[in-house]
């Protein structure tokens, strides 16, 4: 039995920190799916995006509690798919003449999706979307042959006027 | 019952994260000397090391330091196990220093041992100029990649100004909530910059905030555990040590009257000839401590983390209990075993918090009868104590040397055992009464840990005798620590358990490996086989070894010399003491869990399965 789970996890912006959580979920066995990193409102706070597949031998609770040990790490927030926005990126290159052309840019339109660039022979696709939207986006796609594809890992914010890096910024600043 | 004074639970003064006091005027200095500055304000008095081109800036203005005194050692893995045993001994952080590259690399051995052991310590390593790193420069290593699975935390400095914030964080991150290493990698340009020192810094730790006062409500529902349990038992680790809550913990006890049980890392936290206590739980625990966790019907878990030498086979440990699990690491709690009623806090502040709530329940009414559970702990204490039986051909038996150095040792003496059958049998046949009296590589396994942590302990503990139990194998990794215990006056003395042979391997090889030696006969060349019975180790010559290395040295070989041999070693003060015990190789330590198979499979000894007239109708 396994389970994803979406994490937000706000740490310091500090070097090394991403190779710390990489190293932690490698040594005890955590399986990564996607795993995004960026900034955010606050420059000296960085947010981790991180989607776990848990197993049962090694619950959620361990995952967290683990992180929660890294010095860097000030605060970790599961987001729930029903009350969170969770997106993906994907550019991917599709293989495009004068006959497919039309046929891949009316499932662009479909998927609300982007053309980015056109050559003769492929045409690049933007899209963004919940892994679903993206992975039958692709599936439409691939009879026409994909080329190449790059996805960036999923990002998630939680729907509503609260926000989760409120206090975590308040801790910084009182200590700063 | 009253408590004692000492055992209010009284909370600790933690070091504040943030300091609010007034600062020191800045002094003009350079990196070296800031850092130099920063030692000695957070108190540490004994550094363990090495010199190298990267931290050598450091230690010239070492050299003036009045406050700080320099070990210099002989390996730096010996650096970092005299810093453990330094801290385990004093309970204050120990510290080692080692340059850059292999000087670090050298570290990784007993920083990883004091993780796994959750040892406050402060590593401090010299690093390549901060323009050189990642340019596989000379003596380049990244260390604080390297440490990172092994630390609590780590830092690279790079600029001067960082050196005397970061030195107070790591002594703060040490030493707080569950104690563990740290390590601060400082690029040799910042020691060399010049920079202003002001105590003391302002921390910026935001995101390390360890939680010590228990949650009031699992306190109650423990205490209510306590008191309806019939078959309880208190399951005490390391953590109860560090924590200092040995006082309340008998107070617990004895309020309670629930069994004891010390794991390898807790010896010492209660007495071990109190009448509660049951001994030491595990793979080589006693048959009573580890029937007692079997047939509970609930485990008081006290900073112990349900390590697999204590449970056995994890599915069917201890299957009728429910669990308490306090500790001060809230991943230990659930981590291995599910607990009904879990704990986060300081072991000190949890206990003295348990006591009154086991006081409240008892005055209502609620006191627990344990004493048909106490007529099996005695009947099995009765039927199956630790013991040992006397070689048939008249040489020494490895368990009577221990047990004696451990009657004739004066009184507060602390033990250090490296890893194997003598550390089971200095575990099972010396007395602890009194924390800090047991030292040892309990998680990690550390063969050599023994030398280097005993001199640790006597650097820290000058007044009180220090003996080193280790083995023939143990003693040929560390053992030129002896030379700088010589030269820098600490005395220790050590007892090499000589039996000729990698023992505990070679115990396994006869009980699972039909007696094939493979690779653990020490005694003679490449080629034995082991069927050519061992005199000790005589290559090298542990007696004339140790005499090069400055130290007093005395080779025993027979049981009427033994008392006469340790009171000698006892006698002698003015310089370390090697005595070398040429003991029986076929001994081995029982009882005995096999490895991978449950707890209620233990062997009391060869060949025989304790009979607990097992009516499993609970």
């Amino acid at each position: 039995m396994s389970s994803k789970h979406t994490l937000s996890v706000l740490v310091e912006n500090k070097p090394g920190i991403l190779a710390r959580i990489a190293a932690l979920f490698s040594r005890r066995g955590f399986n990564i799916d996607s795993l995004a990193v960026g900034v955010t409102e606050h420059p000296d706070i960085s947010r981790i995006t991180i989607v776990v597949n848990v197993i049962e031998a090694l619950p959620l609770e361990q995952v967290t509690k683990q992180l929660n040990k890294l010095v860097n790490v000030l605060k970790i927030v599961e987001l729930e798919p029903g009350s969170a926005v969770q997106r993906e990126l994907v550019l991917v290159k599709v293989r495009a003449d004068n006959e497919t052309r039309s046929q891949i840019v009316e499932i662009v339109q479909l998927f609300r999706a982007k053309t980015v660039d056109v050559s003769p022979e492929a045409v690049t696709i933007e899209a963004t979307g919940g892994s679903d939207k993206l992975e039958a986006m692709l599936k439409m796609l691939e009879p026409f042959g994909i080329k190449e594809l790059v996805q960036s890992g999923t990002i998630a914010i939680g729907r509503g006027a609260r926000s989760i890096t409120d206090r975590s910024l308040r801790a910084l600043d009182r200590s700063a | 019952m009253p408590m004692t004074e000492q055992a209010t639970g009284a909370h600790h003064p933690q070091p504040r994260p943030r300091s609010g006091g007034q600062q020191s005027a800045p002094e003009h200095v350079t990196g070296a000397q800031s850092l130099i500055r920063s030692l000695e304000e957070v108190g540490a008095e004994t550094v363990f090391g090495i010199p190298g081109g990267a931290i050598l800036p450091a230690y010239d203005p070492l050299m003036d330091s009045k406050r700080v005194r320099h070990v210099l050692v002989r390996h730096e893995q010996g650096a970092g196990h005299a810093a453990t045993g330094y801290a385990q001994a004093t309970g204050r952080v120990g510290v080692c220093m080692a340059t850059s590259g292999p000087g670090a690399t050298n570290l990784v051995t007993p920083i990883a041992d004091a993780h796994m052991d959750s040892v406050p310590l402060v590593a401090i390593t010299g690093q390549v100029a901060s323009k050189a790193i990642g340019t596989d420069a000379f003596q380049e290593a990244d260390i604080v990649g390297i440490t990172m699975p092994i630390t609590k935390h780590n830092f690279l400095v790079t600029k001067a100004e960082d050196i005397p914030r970061t030195i107070a964080e790591a002594f703060h991150i040490a030493s707080t909530g569950r104690p563990g290493p740290v390590l601060v990698d400082i690029a040799k340009d910042a020691l060399q910059a010049q920079t202003t020192f002001q105590w003391p810094p302002v921390q910026d730790l935001p995101g390390y905030r360890p939680v010590t006062k228990p949650h009031a409500k699992q306190i109650r529902e423990a205490a209510k555990l306590i008191t309806q349990a019939k078959r309880p038992v208190l399951y005490v680790g390391g953590g109860v040590l560090k924590a200092n809550a040995t006082a309340e913990l008998k107070v617990l006890a004895e309020l309670t009257g629930a069994p004891v049980t010390t794991t390898l890392m807790a010896l010492g936290a209660f007495p071990d000839s109190h009448p509660l206590h049951v001994g030491m739980p595990g793979m080589h625990g006693a048959v009573t401590a580890v029937t007692a966790l079997q047939k509970a019907d609930l485990i008081v878990a006290l900073g112990a983390r349900f390590d697999d030498r204590v449970t056995g086979k994890l599915d069917s440990f201890a299957p009728y209990a429910k669990i308490v699990h306090a500790d001060i690491d809230p991943a230990e709690i659930g981590k291995n075993r599910a607990a009904d009623v879990p704990i986060v806090g300081d072991a000190r502040e949890v206990i003295a918090d348990l006591i009154q709530a086991v006081q409240k329940e008892h005055g209502e009414g609620h006191a627990g009868d344990y004493s048909a559970w106490w007529n099996d702990l005695n009947r099995w204490r009765e039927t199956y104590p630790l013991g040992y039986d006397q070689p048939d051909n008249g040489s020494l038996s490895p368990q009577q040397v221990i047990e004696r150095i451990g009657q004739l040792a004066p009184e507060g003496t602390i033990f250090a055992a490296g890893v194997g059958q003598h550390q089971m049998w200095a575990a099972h046949f010396i007395q602890y009464e009194k924390p800090a009296t047991w030292l040892n590589s309990g998680g990690a396994g550390t063969m050599g840990y023994a030398v280097p942590a005993a001199m640790g302990a006597k650097a820290g503990q000058p007044d009180r005798a220090v003996w080193a139990i280790d083995g023939d194998g143990c003693f040929q990794m560390t053992n030129q620590e002896l030379t700088t215990c010589a030269l820098n006056n600490i005395p220790i003395k050590v007892a090499i358990i000589n039996n000729g042979a990698l023992g505990m391997v070679r115990q396994w090889q006869t009980l699972f490996y039909n007696q094939r030696y493979s690779n653990t006969v020490l005694h003679s060349g490449p080629e034995a086989d082991g069927k050519q019975p061992s005199a000790g180790t005589r290559v090298p010559d542990f007696v004339k070894l140790s005499e090069a290395m400055g130290c007093h040295a005395i080779r025993c070989e027979s049981p009427d010399d033994l008392d006469k041999v340790i009171e000698e070693a006892n006698s002698i003060n003015d310089r370390p003491v090697v005595v070398d015990f040429i003991v029986h190789e076929d001994a081995m330590v029982w009882p005995m869990v096999a490895a991978g198979t449950s707890n209620d499979e233990i062997m009391a000894a060869r060949d025989v399965r304790p009979d607990f007239g097992d009516n499993e109708d609970d």
